[in-house]
């Protein structure tokens, strides 16, 4: 228990407000490649793990979500994660933090193509993934319809932050289902 | 909110939009957003209608569907159909379009401030009494009024606000700045540097002094050192956490909706973990350190089942405590003068049938209090005000789990949701159909036959145990006439019979209820989980309402005709073999129900499928367990931590046969929602119902005669009220207590007065709750509004630019030429 109190400075345990929960998540992004994570983080390296070994950590391997996940939360936009993007998106899929953070950060998550708002496409591309293409062209654009006909509160035919944020308030189990255990 | 959606465009729109994979998802748009955020000075240009060079592309607005048939502009009303997509937007409208307030919400760090900074100012204005003029923000509807010119200095504009953000975490106080700063969607680099330059700012306000005295160095010493031993005290936190790995791996495989039971039954283990420590504490304790006299039996094995014999006199019971006053031993020298009594010592004296009655009050007190909060919380996270229905839309965001990790159930999952998806949506076109009368009739007639089965049975159920247990009491008062010379064990197992039997009934009447469920159709899932948690519940509450009233009203009231010395004792008995006997069918139904039902479902019916993990019914008798636990407190002190052994073993035992027999529930299961209602069912019928139990046996019923610690009184209430007639002699200013007590808490006019406020009060909030129901409406309406009035200024934008513009060639691309053109023109009322 010694070992993980000096890899980070004092400054830094107050920067991250760090709990136990994130010198764990340190140690699994060290895990994810030893030989790239320094044990001491002091000097503040610039480290950065490719996608493909945040996408084969047993929480997201099989999760359809996961290339968007990453990409939300990397810098570069492309999927590659600093601690820092790592300990982000836990927290952020974690019990504690605050559902307008975890619905925020969801939306961005639906949205593919990164314009700021979920449209048609970007519903389609959700309904594929989340039943694996099982639904067939009729159902999925019936669906798409009734989808923004409930939750398109300013009529512009498509999803801003705050119609999905609207949506989000009146589904309580959102906060539980939006959750990674580590 | 019908609406007339436009198929005409459908394929062209098909061609028009973005590639499926997920690789190429960056169109012109997107990378106009892109080069907009680079080269802020290009913003001053924005409002300017030129064109670029690198030429028009496409937007990917989707489709605006057309509006609802308010009318806003008579103008309008002809192309109303005409829906404003795949339109030809120039660039210079597609710059304002990407410039506009709501679309730079989730997109900018700076507009993220901005939006943050409105919020501590609301925050601070809320905080403060006084606010000054200044610190009011302008109203949402912007005004034309303060802008001269369209342009805003971005660049500078951004720094500013970031500092007046800073300016304003640093004055709120530290727990406000703290959940400001969780809620930002910034980066951990960007908090960082905020949190540290509101940190900054401050010491740079109060570093007048530049040298620091030695006091406050000590004082910023032992807070580091405070600090480093609060992280090391959280690690070991989390090494304590009991059952991570575990309810991880459940999750894991099956999902938020099974995982709730097994933090259920967590929540129950802190339950009777804190009872086991306030009656260990200061009833177990400082009895065993003093033992009374009693003659003890012999231990054979059987006492751990039926909890006579041997335990009989020991601290388990009731009956093994004393109702004088613990003393430690000291010499009392009593003075032979008239002077006072004087004590060599002033020894510790612990007065164990006033600190009984205290330590039940005291523990049930705070056990209803920490339940009636956490019902109120998770009763608040699941309410919601507006009726609204936004089921598909919910199905589709909120719905995946994303802790499911193991492939097989990711699989699993993703077929749920698309069947899920697909019931919605037949659903949705059913009800267009209404049902024939006949049909009606028929399906009522259905579930009033079921509900007659269900009905009778539980009554049936319960009468059996009204006279069997009537049969036993006889029994038991015939044998204790004749002075039975049997083997007093067996006596003891013959007591089993009465815990076989309602465990029996526990264990098969709900697959009873469940077969009958079968032939019913509920219009949704949650309705018929609704309904089979209520007849289970009835039946619990039923065969438990008989059981206390053979406790209390038979046994209590004539315990001398068994031949009972200490019917406390024996009822202790009596509950804690209901407990081990349900422990024991729950052990067996497990095996037999879970393990070789899947065994044989598999090798001999030869189906796929395993059985399936029935939540709701594990929870009830996770209920069920705990309310005896409850009941039995009073009379067996010891009663929790056998409660805590049990569910210690129950979680091992359902988790082991979870994961080699059973699979995830198909049928949606709302966690939260459950949740709260299975907390509300612990608090209602199951804790309500156990205090209840105990203040009629506190209050009403004679203690026995020989044992226990109110023995000699007329009710263990009569205790507390001697205590405080004894304080009042010892020392009179404290009559008021004892007029308190006389007037306050035993006249029922007090209560009635408090039941009527408390009515008055819930009434007020209902209406209020009415009143936010209509404001939720009235935004709505607002919202809208809205949205129409951002879609005819996008409209009229381009009008005037197609207006300033020459019409060129390469302005029309695509296989829509002719029609977008025709859309302004119409509109030629400039």
């Amino acid at each position: 228990m010694g070992n993980k109190q000096t890899v980070f400075t004092a400054q830094q345990l107050d920067a991250y407000q760090v709990s136990s929960a994130q010198v764990k998540l340190y140690h699994r992004y060290r895990d994810l490649a030893p030989q790239l994570v320094p044990l001491d983080y002091t000097k503040e390296p610039d480290v950065k793990l490719p996608y493909e070994l945040i996408g084969s950590m047993p929480e997201l391997k099989d999760n359809p979500f996961r290339q968007r996940i990453a990409e939300v939360f990397s810098e570069d936009g492309e999927g590659n994660m600093t601690l820092d993007d790592f300990l982000d998106m836990f927290s952020v899929l974690s019990e504690m933090a605050p559902r307008d953070l975890k619905a925020y950060y969801a939306f961005k998550i639906y949205d593919f193509n990164n314009d700021d708002f979920i449209c048609k496409s970007d519903l389609e591309k959700t309904l594929n993934k989340l039943t694996r293409n099982e639904l067939t062209e009729d159902e999925v654009r019936m669906v798409c319809e009734k989808v923004m006909d409930e939750a398109d509160l300013d009529n512009d035919g498509r999803l801003s932050l705050e119609d999905f944020q609207h949506m989000i308030i009146r589904a309580p189990d959102f906060i539980s289902t939006f959750h990674i255990r580590i | 909110m019908a609406r007339n959606v436009n198929f005409e465009l459908h394929d062209l729109r098909a061609v028009l939009e973005s590639p499926v994979d997920e690789d190429g998802i960056h169109d012109s748009f997107h990378q106009l957003i892109e080069e907009q955020t680079l080269d802020l000075s290009a913003d001053a240009e924005a409002y300017e209608l030129s064109e670029l060079e690198e030429g028009e592309g496409r937007d990917n607005l989707g489709y605006l569907a057309s509006p609802s048939s308010r009318q806003q502009h008579g103008e309008m009303q002809e192309e109303r159909t005409e829906p404003l997509m795949d339109q030809q937007w120039s660039t210079a409208t597609l710059r304002v379009l990407s410039s506009m307030p709501s679309r730079t919400i989730g997109r900018s760090r700076g507009a993220i401030i901005s939006n943050y900074y409105n919020r501590t100012m609301q925050l601070r204005r809320r905080r403060q009494s006084r606010p000054s003029i200044r610190d009011f923000a302008p109203s949402s509807r912007p005004s034309i009024r303060g802008y001269g010119g369209v342009e805003t200095d971005a660049g500078v504009d951004d720094e500013r606000k970031w500092r007046q953000l800073v300016i304003n975490l640093q004055n709120l106080p530290v727990s406000d700045r703290v959940q400001m700063l969780r809620c930002m969607p910034l980066s951990v680099d960007e908090k960082r540097e905020i949190r540290r330059a509101a940190l900054e700012y401050k010491g740079r306000r109060s570093s007048e002094n530049q040298r620091v005295p030695c006091f406050s160095q000590l004082k910023i010493c032992v807070i580091i050192a405070l600090r480093h031993g609060w992280y090391s005290w959280l690690s070991l936190l989390s090494f304590l956490q009991l059952w991570q790995i575990a309810l991880k791996k459940v999750s894991g495989r099956f999902g938020t909706g099974v995982l709730s039971y097994f933090v259920f039954l967590k929540t129950l283990l802190l339950f009777n973990f804190f009872l086991s420590i306030v009656t260990g504490f200061f009833l177990v304790l400082p009895q065993a350190i003093y033992p009374a006299l009693s003659y003890a039996l012999k231990f054979q094995g059987l006492e751990l089942l039926t909890g006579g014999g041997y335990f009989t006199s020991t601290v388990m019971y009731y009956g093994y405590y004393t109702n004088s006053t613990l003393k430690k031993d000291c010499i009392w020298q009593q003075a032979i003068s008239q002077h006072s009594n004087q004590t060599a010592c002033h020894s510790l004296y612990y007065n164990m049938p006033l600190a009984y009655f205290f330590t039940i009050g005291f523990a049930f007190f705070i056990t209803g209090i920490i339940l009636v909060y956490t019902m109120s919380k998770s009763f608040g996270q699941s309410f919601r005000i507006d009726k609204s229905q936004g089921v598909l839309a919910m199905k589709v965001f909120a719905s995946w789990d994303f802790k499911v990790s193991k492939k097989s159930s990711i699989k699993m999952q993703c077929e749920n949701i698309s069947t899920q998806i697909k019931e919605l949506l037949s659903e949705l076109a059913l009800q267009q159909n209404t049902m024939g009368l006949l049909q009606k009739f028929g399906k009522s007639c259905v579930h009033l036959l079921a509900w007659t089965m269900c009905v009778g049975s539980t009554l049936a159920c319960v009468l059996a145990v009204f006279y069997f247990s009537d049969y036993m009491h006889m029994d038991q008062k015939s044998r204790a006439r004749v002075n039975d010379t049997a083997n007093p064990l067996v006596k003891e197992a013959g007591l089993l019979a009465l815990p076989v039997v309602v465990s029996t009934i526990n264990l098969l009447l709900p697959g009873f209820f469940n077969a009958v469920a079968w032939m019913e159709e509920y219009n949704s899932p949650s309705t018929s989980n609704y309904v089979s948690i209520f007849r289970n519940l009835m039946l619990k509450v039923s065969v438990l309402g008989v059981l206390c009233y053979h406790w209390l009203g038979r046994i209590a009231h004539d315990p001398t005709s068994l031949g009972l010395q200490c019917w406390e004792s024996f009822v202790g008995q009596e509950l804690y073999r209901f407990l081990l006997m349900d422990f024991i069918f729950t052990m067996l139904d497990t095996f037999f129900g879970e393990f070789l039902w899947r065994l044989f479902s598999q090798k001999a019916l030869k189906r796929k499928r395993k059985p399936v993990f029935d939540i709701a019914r594990h929870v009830l008798e996770l209920i069920y367990g705990q309310t005896l636990a409850w009941l039995g407190v009073l009379f067996i002190p010891v009663l929790p931590i056998v409660q805590i052994i049990k569910l210690l073993c129950m979680f091992y035992m359902k988790k082991a046969s979870l994961m080699m027999n059973c699979q995830a529930p198909r049928k949606p299961w709302r966690a939260c929602q459950m949740t709260t209602i299975f907390i509300t069912l612990l608090c209602f019928p199951s804790f309500l119902g156990a205090s209840v139990f105990v203040t009629y046996t506190m209050w009403t019923i004679k203690p026995s005669e020989s044992c226990g610690p109110f023995r000699g009184l007329n009710s263990m209430f009569q205790s507390g009220k001697r205590w405080v007639e004894e304080l009042e002699k010892g020392n009179p200013n404290l009559g008021w207590l004892v007029w308190a007590h006389t007037y306050l808490v035993e006249n029922p006019f007090f209560l009635f007065v408090g039941a009527g406020i408390f009515l008055i009060v819930i009434y007020f909030h209902t209406q209020v709750l009415d009143g936010q129901r209509k404001i939720i409406s009235l935004l709505q309406e607002q919202i809208k509004n809205e949205g129409e009035d951002k879609k005819f200024l996008i409209t009229k934008l381009q009008f005037i630019h197609e207006q300033k513009r020459p019409l060129s060639s390469h302005r029309i691309r695509g296989a829509s030429e002719v029609k977008p053109v025709s859309v302004p023109l119409s509109l030629c009322y400039l």
